[in-house]
């Protein structure tokens, strides 16, 4: 059985996402900057993908940038409020300390140029109070940014709370919306949302492209320098193939988020449920507030990277937040956050499901991951001290 | 999977001399749970100090238990002498290379083994 279990990591692109994208590289191929027909039909397609991504958004079109991904629509978001709240004398920006490395790095940056960066408690839930974002804004607060859902442990934190407070209080609100975008419900209006990023690849579309939404009294600052494409706000010929591909798979992903909630839930609360049995495991991250597709479980006395290999083997893609995946010395930022001891995030487990999944692939999911997680254990010196009492469990039975 | 050489994908997936030596007379354990790997070495030596069983458990990553499994093999049946002078080197040579981010894990199959022979000496001393 091959099952591919990392859907936030990356998705397989639609069918409908790869034939929206052909004809833009077979026929209208011209530049959207050119004045002749091919020039223009493809600015015409580029303004209707727009258009249409404005729409799924709640927004104008003239609020959506098209970007290389994600990463690069946190970058310019935040730069951009940081140097907007510099002109008026404010550098204090508040985030969380379970961010996206495309949000922390990039305030470290501002760190070092002097703004004071808040990162807030994301409790043992992995959710913030809105009342903590509350309490955190001054009078000098440049920027809010939190993420929508979490990319390791699947948590989706009360953005419509968070919004309205920081709407409120005058404070710029940035969201990353990578990993929420086609798997819940997304309207900036709705949402009291300033500014917000996207990643096509994360909803069957193409790599490579993204989006940033800004409203549109907000100036951004430019991260790329050259031509005057996205208003001015961002140089490079658009990939318009890639836009194209990536507004097909934005309108699938969100036509039916209720029926797509209503499908994946059962399946993925069948999952928590059989792996929770697994001795000493533990969910990470709120049981309800989480994202339909999203599990990630930490195993007491193995590590992670072993029982990816293992899990590969027998067929299964997942990823973990254990040091020898993350290639540093520590285990995930995320799993830190939410108060794991390192020995414990160390062996933790992410599955990402996608909604193709079956009862029988969940159950042999399951089935694989007690049997790895058991062959690891009967190896582990330290599974030995747990189970002698040499060392202490962290987690219950 | 092309992160590791397939001599340390087949010691990771069918290691040897994997678990406990109930009559060793030198037990060795190095690393810590919060680094994310510990490795433990069962040696059994005989009175010619060869060493005649050997066998370790692990926790960690593939390449941690693929070079345990790998040093085992590489000194059963030798001298403790012999197994002294086994550098991480190489173990990882052994294994057809190691990634560079991972040569920590040769190195603590190394020091195991070490330890392990360090415990022997303590124990021949009447020092335990």
């Amino acid at each position: 059985m091959k099952i591919y279990a990392d859907n936030a990591a990356t998705t397989k692109m639609s069918r409908h996402a790869i034939d929206a994208m052909i004809p833009y590289m077979e026929e209208i191929y011209g530049n959207p900057s050119s004045l002749y027909e091919i020039g223009q039909e493809a600015k015409e397609a580029l303004e209707s993908a727009r258009e249409r991504v404005a729409r799924v958004l709640n927004c104008e079109p003239r609020e959506i940038y098209f970007t290389s991904g994600g990463s690069e629509a946190d970058n310019q978001a935040i730069i951009s409020a940081a140097r907007l709240g510099a002109r008026k004398g404010k550098k204090h920006i508040i985030s969380t300390a379970f961010e996206h490395h495309a949000v922390l790095h990039t305030l470290n940056k501002l760190k070092e140029e002097g703004f004071e960066i808040e990162l807030l408690d994301v409790h043992s839930t992995g959710l913030i109070d809105p009342k903590q974002v509350e309490d955190a804004i001054r009078e000098d607060t440049a920027l809010v940014t939190i993420m929508y859902a979490n990319n390791e442990i699947g948590t989706v934190e009360p953005i419509r709370e968070i919004g309205k407070i920081c709407r409120d209080k005058g404070v710029i609100f940035h969201t990353d919306a990578v990993q929420a975008m086609g798997h819940v419900s997304v309207d900036v209006a709705r949402d009291n949302i300033d500014m917000l990023s996207l990643s096509a690849h994360k909803f069957h579309g193409p790599k490579g492209v993204g989006v940033l939404f800004a409203k549109k009294n907000i100036m951004l600052t430019n991260i790329i320098e050259g031509g005057a494409q996205e208003r001015g706000k961002r140089a490079g010929t658009e990939n318009v193939p890639g836009i194209m591909g990536m507004v097909a798979a934005l309108e699938d992903a969100t036509k039916d988020i209720d029926g797509y909630a209503k499908k994946l839930i059962p399946l993925r609360d069948k999952l928590i449920e059989g792996l929770d049995k697994i001795p000493y495991s533990e969910l990470n991250g709120d049981r309800e507030h989480r994202l339909p597709g999203t599990v990630n479980f930490c195993f007491e006395g193995i590590e992670g990277e072993s029982l990816l290999l293992l899990l590969d083997d027998k067929g299964i893609s997942a990823s973990s937040g254990s040091a020898c995946t993350s290639g540093s010395l520590d285990p995930s930022h995320v799993l830190l956050a939410i108060g794991r001891p390192h020995e414990v995030a160390h062996g933790s487990l992410r599955l990402s499901l996608s909604e193709d999944i079956t009862e029988e692939e969940i159950d042999y999911l399951i089935t694989s991951v007690n049997e790895v997680v058991t062959y690891l254990r009967n190896m582990s010196p330290f599974w030995r001290d747990l189970v002698n009492g040499v060392r202490p469990h962290v987690f219950k039975e | 999977m092309a992160l590791y050489s397939d001599k340390v994908m087949d010691h990771f997936r069918n290691p040897r001399n994997v678990g406990v030596l109930e009559d060793a007379n030198g037990i060795g354990e190095v690393g810590n749970p919060v680094c994310g790997d510990i490795m433990k070495m069962y040696l059994k030596i005989n009175d010619d100090e060869i060493i005649e069983d050997v066998k370790f458990e692990t926790f960690g990553c593939g390449s941690a238990i693929a070079s345990s499994s790998m040093a085992t093999e590489l000194i059963k049946g030798k001298s403790v002498e012999e197994a002294l002078s086994l550098t991480n080197k190489a173990v990882a040579e052994a294994l057809d290379g190691l990634p560079a981010h991972k040569m920590h894990c040769s190195v603590l199959a190394e020091e195991a083994i070490k330890s392990a022979i360090d415990d022997y000496n303590k124990r021949k001393n009447g020092e335990k």
